[in-house]
């Protein structure tokens, strides 16, 4: 007989070669070399440990019971992995891009970033988790008793004590497995790696067992068919309710159980590992149930009558004898305990620590006193006691139920506990419209339900209180009685309580989403999850920066996510930002960064809390809101945003082109400018070196020496007149011209440029219209500069209008505060193209010579009109060359 | 004589690749279906031993499952190459 002693040893050393294991892969990912501890089967078979002890053992006693009826607990798994395209991807890709922590962190990040939710989550969790564990308890206990007493010269057998140790074993190895850092993104492949070494045990112990009883103890598959026949589960007692609720439990089990959730979600790299799963775990679940029936019905035929068939997997090896192949059965039933234990005590003290210790920790505290402390080393110690609260819990159930009930059926007290989740899970997935009311009114229902129809009565008969309420009902209220509610009696306590549970939690979970209204940041949330699969990330949103230094970020950072990590996450926020260092400007991107991160070690509603904390901000601003209104609305919104970017840029490459060609013209300008003052000069200097030489001659007459003194003489007139107005207009031009600015009759100067003009000689006869009425209008101006003007306006009429008979018109209009005055000749005009060059330096129509001006006039004109405040324009349309002058009535502060 | 290829009207690969992910989805709802089936039997009611027939049913419909989400899985896998605007995946 195999020695008690020997399969302790055989234990503590596989647990030791386990821990070996997963300490070589977190070294490996530690040096980026696990890239194949990511890999799809890994992944498949880390969800294996949805088949814990209750499948290795207690299916076969599931199956010994009630025949077919375990595959249910198979087949709701199955269908909810083959739809991975409905539900799964969603909430994988959820998972990742709000850095999902739980099953808690994702009710809770989905309502609002509540902590409340959070904390609920989190206590229906423990405590729907608690019989689990239990079990897991109660099965290494019986598997170790099996052993016990068949061994000789064993101690006396204690299961409570068995139980104690067994668990506080548990404790001490998830402590040392699950806590030993905290890991930035909750990824724990060290444990993922040994849950699949011993998802492989488990798998291969089950078959090997299977295989054994197929073909060892009978003769093949036909020879097992015609037993299962003969047997007394031959007759398939199927229960339609039963069927259906453990179906529809199983699926719900697979979404909500935290340890799920924690691979399935948290663990979980990327969408391939999933493809993979969807056909990979049906299978290993197809091949996990293959030899459940096979087994059963041994069991049945061999053992005796009173035999607990949760244990036929190890008393049939060993009744024949094959001992090894015990010890085989026995580490894969523990594989499949242990497993279980520490990944579902993991996942419930990281939501233990996020959502129930953390919260509280950080009301109690001091802001600034936060900032300092090291979060990290808290969070641990949080994470290692609840690990030993929850394992402690379940020793607890385990001694008050007695240890005496089938595998199968303390397993679904905690299957029907935590699919109270799932109306808030998918509801709040895929309808905008459930709030944070909703939720939290459907789960406490549920669990009430829960509790008070499935799980107290758990307990059976243990106190006499207790047992009177489920006769009677409570004080006697016959409708209220636990597992026939509302009178109605005569159903399967399952069906009875996932019925009730789940419809009242659904309905009460809608009704209250209906009449309730929502908070921004939970609408803000419930878009960000219903419409966030198929778009990347979201812009960003949340805080307003500025409000935090960046160095009590870093300092805050520093102690959740270490050192190394949050230096190397500021520094990368820096360069991003084109800074260097290690200090990024506090923009709300940058918040919105840091909170996801948080969000990873510390769970959502935690990580916006301190975060909120330190930044002071306000969490939803009106942009937000502005977003949240819909999604087409943000669509709208950002094309609009498109629409103005582009707009502005055409208009400011627009305005570029505009100032270009300015300085193109500018410059051509300057050119001609100064060819043609060269040219302008040079034409008189000519002339009067040409005279001065034959004056030099001999032989001339006095009147010829007259004659030609007078050219030259005209000459230099010429020059004289050519430089002044130069120089007149280059004081113009620079601004530094005095103006003598005084209140003046505008007749008045009106009069004296006409004397003034009318006084040079013309070839043609010369009149000019004016209305003296109108004209006697007072302006302040400087009069001398403005009769220049006139001067020159009625020069040019002179000179150019080619009328025979000469005219030139002047009207005065009072426009606006300003006065009009238009002087408009009789003669053909200035053509269409040359209107916009006139008032340009040097442009001359026509005949040059014969004008004998340097083409300064209307240059200057516009220098002074400018200069006096208003201006001047050439009047097209008016018949002959037109000119309005613009005179302010009263000098503007400009000039 | 080979017939003249008809001309494509539609880019082949991403409309076949979404109604695989229709597959996809209609797939868990064929399954529970068939689940379901034996409900119809009331295997509880007869007299014959049935738990040997069921259970053959219930593994085959199972194979059955597992073998068509392998197929899907293989030809949903891989992105596609590049995203087709104009049609996105519907639903979601």
């Amino acid at each position: 007989m195999l020695p008690f002693n020997v399969l302790v040893a055989a234990s503590v050393s596989y647990v030791a070669v386990l821990f070996a294991l997963a300490f070589a892969a977190e070294q490996m990912a530690a040096r980026g070399r696990g890239g194949w501890l990511r890999s799809p089967i890994v992944y498949t078979l880390s969800l294996s440990i949805y088949c814990t002890a209750w499948t290795f053992y207690g299916a076969v006693g599931y199956a010994a019971r009630s025949g077919l009826e375990f595959i249910t607990i198979y087949l709701g798994p199955t269908l909810v992995m083959v739809g991975w395209w409905l539900l799964l991807r969603k909430l994988v890709r959820i998972g990742k891009a709000q850095r999902i922590t739980s099953v808690a962190d994702l009710l809770s990040a989905r309502y609002g970033k509540s902590a409340s939710v959070g904390a609920i989550v989190t206590v229906m969790a423990v405590v729907g988790i608690t019989p689990y564990i239990a079990l897991q308890l109660q099965s290494v206990t019986l598997a170790l008793s099996v052993f016990a007493e068949a061994a000789e010269g064993a101690p006396a057998w204690e299961a409570e004590e068995t139980a104690l140790v067994v668990a506080l074993g548990l404790a001490l190895f998830t402590v040392l497995f699950g806590t030993r850092n905290l890991d930035a993104d909750e990824r724990h492949h060290g444990v993922v790696l040994a849950i699949a070494v011993e998802a492989v045990v488990k798998l291969i112990a089950l078959i090997a067992v299977g295989v054994f009883v197929v073909w060892e103890l009978g003769t093949g598959p036909a020879d097992m068919l015609a037993r299962i026949e003969a047997s007394p589960i031959a007759d398939w007692q199927l229960d339609p309710g039963r069927w259906v609720a453990l179906t529809f439990l199983s699926g719900a089990a697979l979404l909500c159980l935290p340890r799920m959730f924690q691979v399935l979600v948290v663990e979980n790299v990327d969408e391939r590992q999933l493809a993979t799963a969807s056909w990979a775990f049906p299978l290993y679940l197809f091949l996990i149930s293959l030899f459940v029936v096979p087994i059963a019905v041994a069991g049945l035929e061999r053992s005796a009558p009173g035999a607990n068939p949760d244990l036929f997997v190890l008393t049939l090896p060993l009744s024949a004898g094959r001992e090894g192949l015990a010890m085989l059965a026995f580490l894969g039933g523990f594989s499949a305990a242990t497993s279980m234990v520490i990944v579902a005590a993991i996942a419930l003290a990281t939501m233990v620590s996020n959502h129930i210790v953390l919260p509280l920790w950080l009301s109690f505290r001091e802001p600034r006193s936060r900032l300092s402390e090291d979060v990290r080393g808290l969070v641990l110690n949080v994470r290692r006691l609840s690990i030993a609260g929850v394992l402690g819990l379940g020793w607890l159930y385990y001694s008050l139920s007695g240890g005496g009930a089938a595998l199968a059926a303390i397993g679904l007290i905690s299957f029907v506990g935590v699919a109270q989740f799932l109306p808030a899970m998918v509801g709040g997935l895929f309808w905008r419209g459930a709030t944070r009311t909703g939720a939290v009114a459907g789960l406490v229902t549920g669990f009430a339900v829960w509790a008070y129809t499935f799980f107290l009565p758990s307990f059976g008969a243990a106190t006499p209180l207790w047992s009177e309420v489920q006769e009677i009902g409570p004080y006697g209220f016959g409708w209220l009685k636990p597992q026939a509610l509302f009178g109605i009696e005569g159903i399967d306590p399952l069906v009875h309580a996932v019925f009730w549970s789940m419809t009242l939690n659904t309905g009460i979970f809608v009704g209250a989403s209906l009449l309730s209204f929502p908070g921004p940041m939970e609408r803000l949330q419930g878009v960000e999850f219903v419409g966030g699969i198929e778009r990347g990330g979201a812009p960003p949103r949340g805080w307003q920066g500025g409000v935090a230094g960046a160095e009590e970020l870093l300092a805050m950072a520093q102690r959740i996510l270490g050192p190394g990590e949050a230096q190397r996450l500021f520094q990368d926020a820096a360069a991003t930002q084109g800074t260097g260092g290690f200090l990024p400007e506090v923009t709300p991107e940058f918040l919105e960064r840091l909170e996801r991160r948080f969000a990873g070690a510390v769970g959502s509603a935690t990580a916006h809390a301190m975060i909120a904390q330190a930044g002071g901000g306000t969490s939803v601003s009106v942009d937000d809101l502005m977003r949240v209104a819909d999604e087409a609305q943000q669509i709208m919104e950002y094309s609009q945003r498109l629409e103005a970017q582009s707009e502005e840029l055409s208009r400011t490459a627009r305005q570029l082109r505009e100032a270009n060609r300015k300085l193109t013209e500018l410059s051509a300008q300057k050119d001609a400018f100064l060819s043609q003052i060269s040219h302008e000069l040079r034409t008189p200097m000519t002339s009067i070196r040409a005279f001065s030489e034959i004056l030099g001659e001999e032989g001339l007459s006095d009147e010829e020496r007259t004659r030609y003194a007078g050219v030259i003489h005209a000459e230099t007139v010429r020059l004289t007149r050519l430089l002044d107005d130069l120089l007149d207009l280059s004081v113009l031009e620079s601004g530094n011209v005095q103006l003598n600015l005084k209140e003046a009759n505008l007749g008045a100067v009106i009069a004296r440029a006409v004397s003034t003009a009318s006084a040079a000689p013309g070839t043609k006869p010369f009149r000019i219209l004016r209305e003296p009425e109108s004209e006697n209008v007072p302006v302040v101006t400087d009069p001398d500069r403005l009769a220049q003007v006139f001067i020159n306006l009625i020069t040019n009429a002179r000179k150019y209008c080619d009328a025979r008979v000469q005219e030139v018109r002047i009207e005065v209009r009072p426009f606006d505060g300003q006065v009009q005055v238009d002087v408009v000749d009789n003669g053909s005009g200035i053509p269409r193209e040359s209107q916009e060059i006139i008032f340009e330096k040097f442009a001359r129509l026509g005949d040059h010579t014969r004008a004998g001006g340097a083409g300064l006039g209307l240059a200057i004109c516009r220098e002074i009109m400018e200069k006096l405040g208003g201006s001047i324009a050439y009047l097209p349309g008016q018949g002959g060359a037109a000119f309005r002058l613009t005179v302010p009535m009263q000098l503007a502060q400009a000039a | 004589m080979r017939r003249p290829k008809p001309p494509l009207f539609l880019e082949r690969d991403s409309y076949r690749r979404r109604r695989v992910a229709d597959a996809a989805r209609v797939l868990p709802v064929l399954g529970a279906l068939l689940f379901l089936v034996p409900l119809l039997w009331a295997p509880a009611e007869t007299e014959t031993p049935d738990t040997v027939p069921g259970g053959l049913y219930i593994f085959l419909v199972w194979g059955g499952l597992i073998l068509a989400a392998f197929v899907l899985s293989r030809r949903l896998g891989p992105e596609p190459p590049k995203r087709n605007l104009g049609e996105s995946e519907e639903g979601g």
